[in-house]
């Protein structure tokens, strides 16, 4: 039944008041229900990607082998950088994990520019559904897509003997926070795509973007070793308090510096901030 | 439950115009780009924007499919005012773009399925409408191979299949035919012929086919830069313009110039591309 049917039915005068009241309240819940339908379909979108071509999966782990191998490594044997009760290499798991769940977010905005440039992106903003659903089903996709990162890394860091934690809750915990993560980036990077509309414009800001956002984390060091100012600019960076929580959940040992809770408040603010913006910029897009 | 009630199509408004413009302009910076556009376009008439590239076809299309704000004047599509209620109008409508619509690395079907669902068509209808799409537009075959391998005619075809999934009162094509192979053309104006009887659907499209629009079109604005300087079914405009043996003629009178002339270089690029990915 459609809640335009409900309205339209005759009422007492008496209970006019009470149906149009019930008439919003379908409305809202059929709109909440569009809307997580809309986000599912975005994302379905590329889990049917993700299966036919999984070549990029492959070249993505790469460049996290090449940083626990080599860098990783290297900074456990020379025992310079001060982890507290972890190794280095149980320190820099997590960090390295976020790092290339970052990786593959930050760029995700040149498929809306390719997009754009096709002629889907028309064709989507034709369509009824919600400009937040689809922003935020281009979100999840980030997400689906660095889930396999998740994987990679956490073999990697059992192979070289990192001290990880498997119980299911600390899984889910960890998959949540890589789905959160890549979801702020991919849509920061949507947000960027959405200005500067050409790849070669988006390449570059990307390039920019990436190792100052790397580096200004705890990424690969803890905050303590930072000058003052520079830890302030961690102190704002998405991605220390994904570090922070995966840190903590992926390592048995590993303890938040920030609390859990806070990192979870401070990545679900920042996403559905970037999500609003976001969806007030797809539409441009195409201008 | 009323059988009636099994398409999720909400009571749409029966209006006379399905489209009708009041002063509705557009500019890019110093560019008019349209001009004061005054159009009433009758339910369930095919209407064809004649015009070279640069004649605010494509922005006209944009404004009247929510895509792009008007600078100043009113639209009302299918009844739905396109600044007000451009959700009611979005449902209302099926949008070819004259850029390419369908994702290569999905399927002919699950191209299909993504818009059914996006559309809230329900699952029992959504099945049953893909099908149906399918065989009008002789894709059955071709539905589980990935659209990347599919031939210029064949992708056009799936974006008008893609396009009437919800059962659109109103059909905007823009360019439908650019970069088709004589036969690949002929196979998308039967089909379009086809929405307007089966469907009863009001169509709207651009060209700059002559032939395209004598063919198709009950009524035929011609556009340049940004105005409409002659309207009429395509036999009153020959007769307007002096007896003119064809429609190419007859733009000429209007027109002043030849169809072939005009466009920037950004629309011809575009047009190039179109073509070669097309063909």
């Amino acid at each position: 039944m459609t809640p335009q049917g409900h309205d339209a039915r005759p009422a007492a005068l008496a209970d006019a008041h009470q149906s149009t009241r019930d008439g919003a309240l379908l409305r809202g819940v059929q709109a909440c229900r569009d809307f997580v339908k809309q986000v599912l379909i975005i994302a379905w979108i590329e889990t049917r990607k993700i299966k036919r071509d999984p070549t990029e999966l492959v070249t993505r782990a790469i460049q996290p082998i090449l940083w626990l191998c080599i860098f990783g490594v290297v900074m456990n044997r020379a025992r310079a950088i001060p982890t507290g009760s972890l190794s280095y290499l149980d320190f820099m798991v997590p960090g390295i994990l976020s790092q290339s769940v970052l990786f593959i977010a930050i760029f995700y905005g040149i498929a809306l520019i390719w997009e754009r440039d096709l002629g889907l992106l028309h064709k989507f903003l034709v369509s009824p559904a919600y400009r937040g659903a689809l922003v935020t089903g281009k979100a999840i996709s980030a997400g689906l897509r660095a889930m396999s990162q998740a994987i990679i890394v956490s073999l990697l860091g059992l192979l070289m003997g990192a001290h990880l934690n498997f119980s299911p809750v600390a899984i889910m915990g960890m998959l949540l926070f890589i789905v959160l993560g890549a979801a702020i980036f991919s849509t920061f990077s949507l947000v960027i795509a959405c200005i500067v509309k050409t790849r070669e414009r988006f390449m570059g800001i990307g390039q920019v973007l990436t190792m100052p956002l790397f580096f200004a984390s705890n990424a690969i060091y803890p905050l303590s070793l930072m000058p003052a100012w520079l830890k302030l600019v961690a102190r704002i960076n998405p991605l220390t308090y994904q570090v922070d929580a995966l840190r903590t959940l992926m390592i048995r040992g590993g303890q938040s510096s920030m609390g859990i809770s806070l990192d979870l408040g401070v990545e679900l603010l920042v996403l559905i901030g970037l999500i609003m913006l976001g969806s007030w910029m797809y539409p441009k897009a195409i201008r | 439950m009323n059988p009636l009630e099994t398409t999720p199509d909400k009571a749409r408004p029966v209006v006379a115009e399905a489209i009708r413009t009041e002063g509705l302009a557009r500019s890019f910076g110093d560019l008019l780009a349209v001009d004061h556009l005054d159009l009433s376009i009758p339910t369930g008439s095919i209407f064809g924007l004649l015009g070279p590239n640069g004649a605010g076809k494509t922005t006209t299309i944009k404004m009247l499919t929510t895509l792009l704000e008007p600078t100043s004047g009113h639209a009302t599509v299918a009844g739905f005012d396109v600044q007000r209620q451009p959700r009611e109008v979005r449902r209302a409508i099926g949008y070819v773009p004259q850029l390419l619509s369908v994702d290569g690395t999905l399927t002919g079907r699950e191209n299909l399925i993504v818009f059914a669902r996006l559309y809230s068509v329900p699952r029992q209808e959504r099945i049953r409408r893909i099908e149906q799409a399918l065989e009008m537009i002789g894709l059955t075959d071709a539905a589980d191979t990935l659209v990347k391998r599919y031939s210029g005619g064949m992708i056009r075809r799936l974006e008008i299949a893609q396009a009437i999934l919800h059962r659109p009162t109103v059909l905007f094509l823009d360019e439908p035919t650019v970069g088709l192979d004589p036969v690949a053309r002929r196979a998308v104006w039967d089909h379009v012929k086809e929405l307007q009887t089966s469907f009863g659907a009001t169509i709207l499209l651009t060209t700059h086919y002559m032939e395209e629009a004598e063919m198709l079109c009950d009524q035929v604005a011609i556009m340049h830069q940004g105005k409409v300087v002659a309207l009429g079914s395509p036999d009153q405009l020959k007769s307007e313009a002096d007896e003119a043996e064809t429609l190419d003629d007859a733009f000429v009178f209007f027109a002043g110039s030849s169809i072939d002339t005009g466009g920037t270089y950004r629309d011809t690029a575009r047009t190039r591309r179109t073509a070669r990915r097309l063909g």
